[in-house]
């Protein structure tokens, strides 16, 4: 986030002139209109706002903002907002990415821009397969994944962005999926981290990826397949009208996370945890949690800022400025000189 | 060089117009030190000069190994100089390796000052000598001057206690005093720069400048065999003003500082460590107080990434490698040309292809920087021949980059990054300053903003985010030729295509027309040359002239575009010679630019050509 004075707008007025150019039913288009009711929310102003993308369906989400925006090319997003923002500290930047373009090609960016902290919003938007390729399986695509380049299924092992981010020194992690109504409270909250701030976005690839996210995303049984976490709040998911109450607890011996009953509401007795989310440890297990015998966890599930790049570079700029002289003349006569006169050269 | 006589005799007491030094030792030594203290020196006795450092791709090689021998050459006199000098006339070989690795360069009848105190048997084995070449009568062709300098050295600094090791350490102190006498030069510079020096620890202080003495003493008063004699090379006359010595590297580093100065922009400058680029890093990192911001990223991708972005958010973005890096950001290249922002890219050229020979010259990286991208993508290249004109090249580059929103590449290489001339300091004044306008309101009919709208030079406006009512978006994708919005219709790619190539073939009517940099316009010969071998071209073309030969030196520093009147300007020549430290790739641009018969003549050995080796061939093709 950036410290602004709120602007008002609209959701029309972060509506750019041209047309959306993604597949129809594209989860990118509940993403960009959770963005778009968002932004007035915020306070943003356009003038001041950039969206930054690399390449990839996601990234032509640029084009479609009422901002300034980039599309520069495959992975270097981070890389160029990055300059950006050295260059102009006040502009406040969303960097816009897929699972592609952010952990493929561009996973050293991504790595890079998290641990300095560069002070901006990280989209990254996980469909699980190369959309503007044609289907190709992606470094998050779960093993067995049949694409035109993995026929008879994919044999690596997918990578898990919300993990990558913390391991690469994230200091705020957060989950979405696309047409979640949560979504724009994540991207609140994300906005209000000073700090790279780094949101994982499932998206519905209908074309190549069609419903990949139904067994947590789908409105059925979503309270018992998702863990929306809410900071100072007990880990509950699931109801009565289900399965009944449970609860995400430790496992003291086994140091890893476990699924209680929580009976009569008494979520304290079953050992449910309170989310805390500057508890870094628990945010490790909370992105490893498998789905299946865990809930997906999404929200936000870690957020403790420190200082963020730009200003520990332009606080270090400025001390070393400090009582300097500027005189382009007198530095070029720095260094080993010697004055020529009638007499010859002397020191 | 000035004058390398036709038959090189070493040093007689006829003092010649130029001599070549060359210290070479063990990186340990403090060669490089001692080389540029003996530069000063130079520089006060009024002699032009030039120098070049070779030192050793590995960080700490093993003491007394081949390769880890450095050397620094220096090559000053009464007369004009241009080149760090075809083969030396002195040849300092403080251990048996740096002889073995050295020696072969030496002038026939050429002086070896060799410390006998480093030719133990050990010593003698790590250079792979069987027995002692001081003893074996296989540098008869030259003269040896062999005595324990490590000996003497010990016992001139023996009044002042140091261990064995730290008065073995004033041994460098100890030969730069012996060559101050040869020259006849004074001593007291060198005693100050000591006293300040080791200003925190005295008794180093004096200890060195005992070993400066003893060495000058020496060479006063011992018999030496009539080897040795001082010799006194007169000042070359040079207009009066400040003068400072500065290698290509620090050239590029002010030179970009005053583009962006006189461009009235805060520069942002991304590097990543690379050899021999990274001296230019170094540099900026400590001149944050002139606008500069320097960013180490995690690899040239984005270290050029990331000053596209800061040129997009409105400063001069900067970017620098060498070879295999310049191969890395090429990608982005093509994003600064499509989006039409400013740019400067800074290629010290090494030896390639891959790896290469990092710490070796070339310039083989010609054809990448004028043809090497995607698309059709035409970038302004400019070369700097020496390392004082990086300086001016860095500036016109950051004009250019400005004035036309383009990506400029500026070439230089390794020889000019490290080699050091002396440099009359300009007035940053005497410049004409081009300072950059941004858009601030719309520009297009009727309110409507066009980003990609041209102004007489074909460049499009440079609109700051963050700047009111104009937000646009923008990016590598072919676009609207006015407003920027994503276009690939059949139209807008022909007509971005065009625009594109047009304004960067504008850019030669804002240089200036090539000149005959030495001889006539006109003739039997052109030698053509770019980049470096400046003063190797130079000075051969200086000395056949002297014998009647009708050549001429034409020197290009705009590579692409070229200048409007070159093509002209050759086919003035019945022969074109285009000497290159590469295959011939600036020979195939003059052909296919002009059609003209231009031919080859090539060197890739990762050294500098020699004023002989040019000579010989202007020669030939005048045979």
């Amino acid at each position: 986030m950036n410290a602004i004075t709120p602007i008002t707008t609209t959701l029309k007025d972060w509506e750019s002139d041209q047309e959306v150019r993604w597949c129809p039913g594209c989860g990118d288009y509940a993403i960009l209109k959770a963005v778009q009711r968002t932004l007035p929310e915020l306070g943003a102003d356009p003038a001041k706002t950039v969206f930054v993308s690399g390449i990839g369906c996601s990234s032509r989400f640029p084009y479609y903002v009422e901002s300034y925006g980039f599309h520069t090319i495959h992975g270097r997003a981070p890389a160029v907002a990055t300059g950006i923002k050295l260059a102009n500290p006040e502009l406040d930047i969303w960097l816009v990415t897929g699972d592609g373009d952010g952990m493929s090609i561009g996973g050293n960016h991504t790595m890079h821009l998290l641990r300095r902290n560069l002070n901006c919003q990280v989209l990254l938007f996980n469909n699980e397969i190369y959309g503007l390729t044609k289907g190709q399986y992606s470094p998050t695509s779960r093993e067995g994944t049949h694409s035109p380049t993995t026929p008879l299924g994919s044999v690596d092992h997918p990578a898990l962005p919300c993990a990558f981010a913390l391991g690469a020194g994230a200091r705020f992690v957060a989950r979405g999926f696309d047409v979640s109504k949560h979504l724009p409270e994540v991207l609140k909250a994300a906005h209000a981290h000073k700090g790279a701030a780094f949101v994982e976005i499932f998206q519905n690839c209908i074309v190549y990826n069609k419903d990949r996210f139904d067994d947590f995303a789908a409105p059925k049984g979503a309270e018992d397949r998702q863990l929306w976490l809410k900071n100072g709040e007990p880990m509950l998911f699931g109801s009565d009208k289900t399965g009944g109450q449970k609860g995400i607890a430790l496992d003291g011996e086994k140091l890893t996370l476990k699924v209680v009953d929580v009976v009569d509401g008494d979520w304290q007795a079953a050992g449910v945890i309170v989310h805390d989310v500057t508890n870094r440890s628990i945010a490790h297990m909370l992105v490893e949690m498998p789905f299946g015998p865990f809930p997906m966890a999404l929200g936000v599930i870690y957020d403790d800022p420190r200082p963020t790049y730009e200003d520990a570079v332009l606080g270090q700029d400025t001390k070393a400025r400090e009582g300097k002289s500027t005189d382009l003349a007198r530095l070029l006569a720095k260094g080993q000189t010697w004055t020529v006169s009638e007499d010859g050269p002397e020191l | 060089m000035a004058t390398q006589t036709a038959e090189p005799e070493g040093l007689t007491k006829n003092s010649p117009e130029a001599v070549v030094v060359r210290f070479a030792g063990d990186s340990g030594d403090g060669m490089q030190l001692t080389g540029g203290q003996f530069t000063l020196s130079s520089a006060l006795a009024g002699n032009d000069f030039a120098t070049f450092p070779d030192f050793p791709a590995e960080i700490r090689a093993p003491q007394g190994t081949l390769f880890g021998v450095s050397a620094f050459q220096i090559n000053f006199g009464s007369t004009e100089i241009d080149t760090a000098g075809d083969a030396p006339d002195v040849l300092v070989a403080m251990n048996p390796a740096a002889l073995k690795t050295n020696v072969g360069a030496l002038k026939p009848g050429g002086l070896i000052i060799a410390d006998t105190g480093e030719f133990t048997k050990r010593n003698l084995e790590k250079a792979k000598y069987e027995v002692s070449p001081l003893e074996d009568g296989s540098l008869s062709k030259w003269q040896v001057l062999a005595f324990d300098i490590s000996a003497l050295t010990v016992e001139a600094v023996k009044p002042f206690g140091l261990g064995n090791k730290d008065a073995l350490r004033c041994k460098n102190m100890w030969t730069l005093g012996l060559a101050l006498w040869m020259f006849d030069r004074d001593r007291a510079p060198l005693v100050d720069w000591l006293n300040n020096k080791f200003r925190k620890n005295p008794v180093l202080a004096e200890a060195n400048i005992a070993a400066l003495n003893a060495g000058h003493a020496y060479g006063e008063t011992a018999e030496l065999g009539g080897q040795l004699h001082k010799q006194h090379l007169d000042a070359v006359p040079a207009p009066a003003g400040l003068y400072r010595t500065i290698t290509g590297a620090e050239a590029v580093a002010l030179g970009l500082v005053a583009g962006a100065n006189l461009a009235h922009l805060p520069m942002f400058f991304g590097g990543y460590p690379i050899t021999p680029a990274s001296s230019i890093l170094h540099y900026l990192v400590g001149l944050k107080e002139f606008g500069v911001t320097t960013f180490q990223a995690e690899d040239e991708i984005a270290a050029i990434a990331s000053a596209i972005g800061a040129s997009y958010a409105g400063q001069l973005g900067v970017t620098s490698s060498s070879g295999p890096g310049i191969a890395l950001k090429t990608e982005a290249m093509g994003l600064a040309v499509m989006t039409e922002l400013p740019l400067v890219i800074v290629n010290s050229q090494r030896g390639g292809p891959s790896t290469g020979l990092p710490t070796k010259t070339e310039q083989s990286d010609l054809y990448q920087a004028v043809y090497g991208r995607n698309g059709d993508t035409p970038m302004p290249v400019i070369a700097a021949r020496s390392p004082s004109d990086a300086f001016d090249c860095a500036i016109e580059a950051c004009r250019i980059a400005t004035q036309y929103m383009t990506p400029v590449i500026l070439l230089t290489d390794g020889y000019i990054a490290n080699a050091a001339e002396p440099w009359k300091v300009p007035d940053p004044a005497s410049y004409e300053a081009f300072p950059v306008l941004f858009l601030e309101e719309r520009n297009g009919p009727d309110g409507t903003l066009l980003p990609y709208a041209r102004d007489e030079k074909g460049a499009r406006p440079w609109i700051k985010p963050g700047t009111p009512g104009l937000t646009h978006r923008i990016g590598g994708i072919e676009k609207n030729p006015g407003t920027g919005n994503l276009d690939y219709s059949p139209a807008a790619h022909q007509a971005m295509t065009d625009a594109r190539h047009a304004k960067v073939n504008g850019v030669a009517k804002s240089i200036p027309a090539q000149e005959v940099t030495l001889g006539n316009a006109g003739g039997k010969l052109a030698v053509v040359g770019w980049g470096s071998t400046y003063g190797p071209i130079h000075q051969a073309v200086r000395r056949a002239r002297a014998k009647g030969l009708d050549v001429s030196h034409i020197h290009v520093r705009h590579i692409w575009p070229l200048p409007e009147n070159l093509g002209d300007l050759l086919r003035g020549y019945e022969r074109i010679l285009v000497p290159e430290m590469n295959t011939g790739q600036f020979k195939t641009v003059l052909r296919d630019q002009f059609l003209v018969d231009a031919k080859p003549f090539n060197k890739v050995s990762g050294q500098p050509f020699t004023i002989a080796e040019i000579e010989a061939a202007i020669e030939g093709a005048l045979a």
